[in-house]
């Protein structure tokens, strides 16, 4: 809306970023009832602080295998408060270094399931006949199939990498959002302000630009974090058969090489431990905060 | 992925993407279902075949990874694979020997990929189908014991215990289990199927085979039991404020029925097909879980392709893995057709 129709369309602008606000205020209250949630948001800003700042502390040259100064394997002591690794590592610098790719992957691999995701639960929900029926096929295909192994297929082809990964994750776990898109447009679609907007003679871009999209986005967004914990542990797992970049250093990695290493099997649970821990923290603190979320959307869920 | 069970899937209401809104004829509907599941099918053939020859990434070269090999000899290895004909030509042919079930030919292995594929179906079917099997009667049990006493200890617990499970990568749950049964107690054998140059048979082997699968399947089935767990929660929680429950108390009946015969057959019905669509995360699992115990399943035959690269065993291994899980899911279809009578009833 633009400010120059005069003083009242200013007004108009203030009252409804007024509502707004309020409405933001109370979406905050209601999540912050929920203290699971909330307990798993100041988690999360925590990790990924320590993420940020940890090249102040440790510098990436703790991570060069050539520089090591402390043992092999060695067990937790004062110096390397979590011991050390296979290559004489400081595993608690290994596991702050590795948040940043479990984070950015995670982040960026939702992001590419998302876009997918309500791009076509927009779409199969909104056209009728033959795209629709395509659309849903496609969906249907990408539920059922199982994803880890097709994305397994993508990345080995591909070849290893975190922009693979990225791709093999986001292309092959949007089809719970798009079904969820979907239905929540049908919903939408079937409201009487649609049918004005296409009296006025709206085109689909403008209904799917200006009335669905707004109406799907916040349940998007509870989904959004929901997936960011799916996509941290597919990560993991990728990493953990290999498909990773072999160069930086990431949970799933750290975790590979145990098995590799026969960490697990020689009693270096410093290890193998500290790196599963991290991942169920972040996931865990992804799930409270989506569920937290979807409370705040669906009044129906509170008190569950 | 082996989570990919979203807020959509925990809240029943559309059983499938393309029910059909009101009862039809049974034909009709299977017909239906399974022209459904052979596009699925014709799908998994096609990227099984495009991926591996559109995607940027040469196989050739991926092979020769880390071995000396001359351009020569690669010009010479595609030849002999046949990645030099036309696309078409390759696709044909690829058509041609799959209806005639062969599925090519493994670089590493110097063996026909049906064959290894199919000595490694059996152990794969034993370990799912178990953990499958324990996880859905533990998770629907233990869910619809949640939901109907909401809020109380045992709610918390057994919902907390659930998010927890749920968050935990599979492979690291299998680490642990290797760290504590491998490295400290030597209660169960930690990897393979039977112990190594065994000569039992009868029952010793089976009772041999029974102790190598107690520590994959408890990994398998503690990540998986707690998605059924809360899906069975969420979807009794949605019946539990239904007028026919408070019909039901009103004649009479103790709670305990109104739960068993009333409450739990209709919060099944969304669940069932929740449980079919969760059957590709559990195939994601065997893959980690094969990996970790070397259970010589197809999970393990898959890592073992993808860390060759062998890229027929891997097509193959994507090929019959999808087509399990698609064959599956026809099967909960007709199943859920029958389970619910507003539907049985044409």
């Amino acid at each position: 809306m633009s400010t120059s129709t005069g003083s009242a369309g200013t007004r108009r602008v203030n009252v409804a970023a007024a509502r707004r606000r309020q409405a933001m205020a109370d979406g905050w209250k209601e999540f912050a009832r929920n203290r699971a949630g909330l307990a798993g948001l100041i988690i999360l800003l925590a990790v990924i602080a320590l993420a940020a700042v940890i090249p102040l502390f440790a510098p990436a040259s703790v991570l060069d295998v050539t520089q090591v100064t402390a043992g092999r394997n060695e067990s937790p002591s004062l110096a390397n408060p979590l011991g050390t690794d296979p290559a004489g590592r400081s595993v608690l610098a290994l596991l702050i270094w590795g948040a940043r790719i479990s984070l950015v992957v995670g982040f960026a691999a939702t992001l590419v399931s998302m876009v997918i995701g309500t791009v076509m639960g927009m779409a199969a929900g909104h056209f009728t006949g033959a795209a629709q029926a395509v659309l849903m096929r496609l969906i249907d295909f990408f539920l059922v199939v199982p994803g880890l192994v097709l994305a397994i297929v993508l990345s080995s082809i591909i070849g290893p990498g975190i922009a693979t990964i990225v791709v093999a994750i986001g292309v092959t776990s949007w089809a719970g959002t798009a079904r969820l898109v979907r239905s929540q447009t049908l919903t939408v679609e079937a409201r009487p302000y649609i049918e004005r907007a296409w009296a006025l003679g709206a085109s689909d871009a403008h209904v799917i630009g200006r009335h669905v999209l707004p109406a799907v986005m916040p349940l998007v967004l509870a989904n959004t974090t929901l997936t960011v914990g799916s996509a941290i542990i597919a990560e993991s797992t990728l990493a953990f058969l290999g498909l990773g970049d072999p160069s930086s250093v990431s949970w799933g990695g750290m975790l590979k090489s145990a098995l590799d290493t026969g960490a697990a099997t020689g009693g270096y649970w410093w290890y193998v431990l500290p790196p599963g821990l991290a991942i169920v923290i972040v996931v865990l603190s992804f799930t409270l905060v989506g569920r937290a979320l979807e409370s705040v959307i669906n009044p129906t869920l509170r008190g569950r | 992925m082996s989570n990919a069970l979203s807020a959509a899937d925990l809240v029943p209401g559309e059983p499938a993407l393309d029910e059909p809104p009101r009862a039809s004829s049974w034909l009709r509907y299977a017909a239906l279902k399974a022209g459904g599941a052979v596009v699925s099918l014709i799908m998994v053939v096609l990227l099984g075949f495009f991926a591996f020859r559109i995607l940027p990434g040469d196989p050739v070269r991926s092979l020769a990874e880390g071995r000396r090999v001359s351009a020569e000899q690669m010009d010479l290895l595609r030849e002999q694979l046949g990645f030099n004909d036309p696309l078409l030509t390759q696709f044909l042919r690829y058509l041609a020997d799959l209806a005639q079930g062969r599925l090519g030919y493994s670089y590493t292995y110097s063996e026909p990929v049906l064959n290894l594929i199919l000595d490694r179906l059996g152990p794969t079917l034993l370990l799912t189908g178990t953990a499958a099997l324990i996880s859905v009667v533990l998770g629907l049990w233990l869910g619809q014991r949640a939901a109907w006493r909401r809020g109380s200890l045992f709610d918390r617990t057994q919902t907390g215990l659930a998010l927890v499970f749920w968050s935990v990568p599979t492979f690291w749950l299998g680490l642990i289990l290797l760290l504590v049964f491998g490295g400290g107690l030597h209660w169960f054998p930690t990897g393979g199927l039977v112990t190594a140059g065994t000569t039992a048979t009868g029952f010793p082997l089976l009772w041999d085979i029974a102790r190598h699968m107690v520590l994959p399947v408890v990994t398998m089935v503690a990540v998986v039991y707690a998605q059924y767990l809360m899906v069975m929660r969420a979807s009794l929680l949605e019946e539990m404020t239904s007028d026919y429950l408070q019909t039901a108390r009103a004649k009479g009946l103790r709670e305990d029925l109104v739960r068993r015969r009333h409450a739990v057959p209709n919060a099944l019905l969304p669940t069932v097909t929740l449980i079919f669509l969760t059957l590709g995360g559990l195939v994601g699992g065997a893959v980690t879980v094969e990996t970790v115990f070397s259970w010589p399943g197809l999970g393990l035959l898959t890592f073992q392709a993808l860390s060759a690269p062998d890229f027929p065993l891997l097509q193959g291994t994507f090929v019959v893995f999808s087509s399990i899980v698609i064959g599956m899911n026809f099967l909960a279809d007709l199943l859920y057709r029958f389970l619910d009578p507003r539907l049985r009833a044409a």
